[in-house]
């Protein structure tokens, strides 16, 4: 019924890279609360298309360096 | 006890810890209704009893509850944030459908009850047990949502 998202993501791995950007700081960035952050990054909530942009934009890097998915990670595309 | 407030390290959402209080406040108010009614029993016929007050009490109390028991709980532990953001407004539509559905295969009960002209004593106890449960089931479902993932 409830299942957590087969979506997985590096955002725990890109804040740190990123001056250690705190959970709060880019939950601002995106417009959300810290704990949709928390989910995301648990996957425990996959985000819409747009808030997976918006997340991609405040690291400035491409969407597939942000999120990926087990049937077309770069590793399978090959 | 206030661990049930904190996800992790971070505090619970403003808007998942609506959720307790409206669950904790339906549950409990429905429990002290059933408690009303039934001491009540004893003595009189369950479908003599008058039951309107005690009804519209509890629902009264339920409303209360809810309104007093988020404001005690925004003054213990304060959320970070009172705006609801697109993964509460997702978890939302979600649990109201759950609730839809629900209500939509309960009220068949009350309407089954009218159909063979029951007292209204069972039709309006009927409608506030379908109402209770859909209040239940959806937030349930949200509270998974939030916990377990959406």
């Amino acid at each position: 019924m409830v299942r957590p998202t087969r979506v997985t993501n590096d955002i725990r791995r890109l804040r740190f890279a990123h001056g250690e950007m705190t959970q709060a700081e880019l939950a601002e960035r995106v417009g959300v609360t810290r704990q949709t952050i928390i989910a995301i990054e648990q996957g425990r909530y996959s985000p819409s298309l747009e808030m997976a942009f918006q997340i991609a934009s405040a690291f400035s890097v491409p969407l597939d360096d942000v999120f990926q998915y087990p049937a077309t990670t770069k590793e399978n595309a090959r | 006890m206030s661990r049930i407030l904190y996800i992790g390290s971070a505090v619970m959402s403003y808007e998942e810890k609506g959720q307790w209080v409206y669950l904790a406040a339906t549950t409990t108010a429905y429990g002290a209704y059933l408690v009303l009614m039934l001491g009540r029993a004893g003595t009189t016929p369950l479908a003599e009893i008058e039951y309107q007050p005690i009804l519209l009490l509890t629902i009264g109390a339920a409303i209360a509850g809810s309104i007093i028991g988020r404001m005690a709980i925004e003054i213990v532990r304060p959320s970070e944030s009172y705006r609801e953001d697109v993964r509460d407004r997702d978890i939302g539509r979600f649990g109201e459908y759950v609730a839809g559905m629900v209500i939509g295969i309960g009220m068949v009960g009350p309407f089954i009850l009218a159909l063979i002209g029951a007292d209204h004593f069972w039709i309006a106890n009927a409608i506030y047990l379908v109402f209770v449960v859909q209040a239940v089931a959806g937030t349930v479902i949200k509270l998974l949502a939030y916990r377990r993932g959406f």
